[in-house]
């Protein structure tokens, strides 16, 4: 146990005393969450749109003004023509659009049902997904407001529930997109598994570079000691780096979390665990520090963004592409944090995932103590 | 146990490309518990390769040996708990300080710097006022001392010290062998090597190897002793010239290069060689020229097995 503590002691020396890495350790993740964050959080903040009022009643006019007064819109034009709108779609200026048929205020109010056409440009999926979504929440925040009124009696709100704005929504050019992503689960994704992988995947490898491994060999130490120890370190400051995360995306960006916090912190600290592993078994598999370096970047970088789901969704991809992202520990990951983070569903909606998870760690852990060479080459 | 290192016929051969390197054609000595035995030979010799497989971090291809008893491929881990390593690169932790790394093999082996600090003192004492610095940041000279406390600090049975001696400078490494020879008093038995010829003496016994081959093993006076020749050093104003006419005269063997003179064997030894090379010279308008016999060195006797 002495050992234990002195060999983990030395590990964080190492860390410590080596600025650079350490600068990159905390300032990755930091940058990826704001850079990730903001430059999504300002396309959505006063995106253009054309606005399309065939009904010009004062229910259009009301939603209008709470369409122009929230801080995501800003209406470029309002037009009578529909040819206008398509021209201003092909032009990439504005990125939505909202069509008021005629006798909009009329049909509510008559026929207690109207409709309403939200059309989104489609070509930046995640753009578009939000983008309606916040068109549909604010009409159905003033159909709550203003067609059923909390003071009514439960009568007269069954009968008010009655008055319906249905939002017909249409994608341009990508009808088929799916699912409203956010990113702070696949950036926590991301981020962690490429810290992890990468320090420690270095770290074994360094010991063999600088010829320490020499030593270390001859002597009684146990190899299970050794990658115990070394992924100790890392593991503290990943667990660091979630919370940085997790205050950043709470209070820089606004996500909440829906979920108990206690439960996403063990997830993420069995994916931490998993992706130390996987680091692991590149160190005790790779002879340098560049090999382990540049596999850990082809080999989970490439693999985590594609496969993960949180930028190219995993339904449509063909069957055998579904296949492989199955083995990407960062898919489970995303699924699991979404439920909980964005979700806020517990343990009974996850412990599959989580045990995918669990799996892969003992899998990982198991080989790269087998692969531990306990000799030279 | 009257062996501390036994060696039977060891080979070690290696994949280079397409090509097989054999490092060591089946090597055998033994080495005497207390003893101090040198490895003398150039590099590329085979000396790493025999310390990496005595060490058990490398496997031999063929052939057998054993360390305090055990065998070095079938015991390897209690080869591990009774021997100390230096290898020939500097092989501790650059951002590590100097008594961190102490302790931290100290802790390794299960013990501490207290606990055997008489052992090691002698030569911590020269590093102690730089405990605080940084590894990476010391001098050549006290990197060894160092990395030899390092190897020290469990109190092993057999030291492995491989090339200790390389780019060090000279009063270093003479005080590395003086700290060698009390370590021995201590009853550790040493296995060195050094490319360096002159440590060769200070060893109780050696081993000359070239090529993965052993050439001769003796006390080194044995083998200086056994030199089949006399030996004559001779110089002039002019070395170099003086190289050439030896070498063009008829009686010499060899004459070679060593230091600021030349080495030089005759053909026949008879009692007026020393004359005719004198007339012979000055013929071909040498001064100042002087001619002496000499007992052989170790370098003189590796210059002769290598023939």
């Amino acid at each position: 146990m002495k050992q234990f503590i002195t060999f983990v002691r030395k590990e964080f020396k190492h860390v410590f005393r080596d600025r650079k890495t350490l600068l990159m350790l905390f300032g990755l993740p930091i940058v990826q969450i704001v850079l990730f964050g903001f430059a999504l959080t300002n396309e959505i903040k006063n995106s253009k749109i054309v606005v399309l009022d065939y009904s010009k009643d004062n229910v259009t006019r009301a939603i209008i003004d709470e369409v122009e007064a929230s801080q995501y819109f800003e209406i470029a034009t309002e037009t009578k023509n529909i040819q206008e709108v398509e021209a201003a779609f092909k032009s990439g200026k504005i990125k939505s659009a909202i069509i008021f048929p005629s006798n909009f205020g009329n049909d509510l109010l008559h026929l207690h049902k109207a409709q309403v056409q939200i059309i989104a440009d489609g070509s930046d999926p995640n753009t578009a997904t939000t983008l309606t979504n916040y068109l549909s929440s604010i009409i159905q925040g003033y159909q709550q407001q203003h067609l059923a009124s909390p003071q009514s009696s439960p009568e007269a709100r069954g009968n008010s529930m009655s008055f319906q704005i249905i939002p017909e929504m249409r994608m341009l050019y990508n009808p088929e997109l799916k699912g409203a992503h956010n990113f702070v689960p696949g950036v926590m994704a991301l981020v962690l598994m490429l810290v992890c992988v990468m320090m420690t995947s270095i770290s074994i490898v360094r010991e063999k570079e600088l010829g320490t491994m020499e030593v270390l060999l001859v002597s009684p130490f146990k190899p299970l000691l050794v990658i115990l120890s070394k992924a100790m370190p890392y593991l503290i400051l990943s667990l660091v780096n979630l919370i940085v995360i997790l205050l950043l995306s709470v209070f820089a960006l606004g996500l909440p979390i829906n979920g108990s916090v206690v439960l996403l912190f063990l997830v993420s600290t069995l994916y931490i665990i998993t992706a130390l592993s996987l680091g692991l078994l590149i160190s005790t598999s790779t002879a340098s520090q560049q090999t382990a370096m540049l596999l850990s970047l082809m080999g989970m970088l490439l693999p985590t963004m594609l496969f993960a789901g949180f930028m190219f969704p995993i339904e449509n991809m063909p069957l055998p592409l579904q296949i492989i992202s199955n083995v990407v520990p960062a898919k489970w990951f995303y699924i699991i944090v979404k439920s909980i983070m964005i979700k806020g569903l517990g343990i009974a909606s996850i412990w599959k995932e989580t045990l995918i998870l669990f799996g892969m760690t003992m899998f990982l852990l198991a080989l790269s103590l087998k692969k531990f060479n306990v000799r030279l080459a | 146990m009257d062996y501390s290192v036994e060696v039977k016929n060891i080979k070690k051969t290696y994949q280079a490309g397409k090509e097989i390197v054999t490092a060591l054609h089946g090597i055998s000595f033994d080495v005497k518990q207390g003893e101090l035995f040198g490895l003398i030979g150039p590099d590329g010799a085979g000396k790493t390769s025999l310390f990496r497989i005595l060490t058990t971090v490398l496997l031999p291809d063929g052939g057998s040996a054993t360390v305090n008893g055990f065998d070095v491929v079938k015991d390897y881990k209690k080869i591990r708990n009774c021997v100390g390593y230096m290898p020939g690169k500097f092989s501790l932790y650059q951002d590590l300080t100097v008594e961190e790394n102490l302790s931290f093999f100290a802790t390794l082996f299960n013990t501490t710097i207290e606990e055997n600090y008489e052992l090691i003192k002698d030569i911590y004492v020269q590093i102690e006022p730089f405990k605080t610095r940084r590894a990476g940041k010391l001098s050549g000279g006290m990197k060894q001392k160092l990395a030899l406390s390092c190897a020290l600090i469990h109190k092993p049975a057999v030291l492995f010290l491989d090339e200790p001696t390389t780019g060090v400078d000279p009063v270093s490494r003479k005080e590395f062998w003086e700290m060698l020879k009390r370590l021995k008093q201590q009853g550790i038995t040493i296995v060195v090597s050094t490319p360096y010829m002159d440590e060769a003496t200070l060893c109780d016994r050696i081993a000359l190897i070239q090529q993965g081959k052993i050439l001769s093993i003796d006390k080194p006076e044995k083998i200086t002793k056994s030199f089949p020749h006399q030996l004559y050093a001779i110089k002039s104003a002019e070395i170099y010239q003086l190289l050439k006419d030896v070498n063009a005269f008829e009686n010499s063997l060899s004459c070679y290069a060593f230091g600021e003179y030349l080495h030089l064997i005759f053909k026949e030894e008879h009692d007026n060689r020393e004359t005719d090379l004198l007339k012979f010279l000055k013929m071909r308008d040498h001064s100042d020229i002087e001619l002496k016999p000499i007992d052989a060195s170790i370098e003189d006797c590796f210059i002769e097995l290598l023939k």
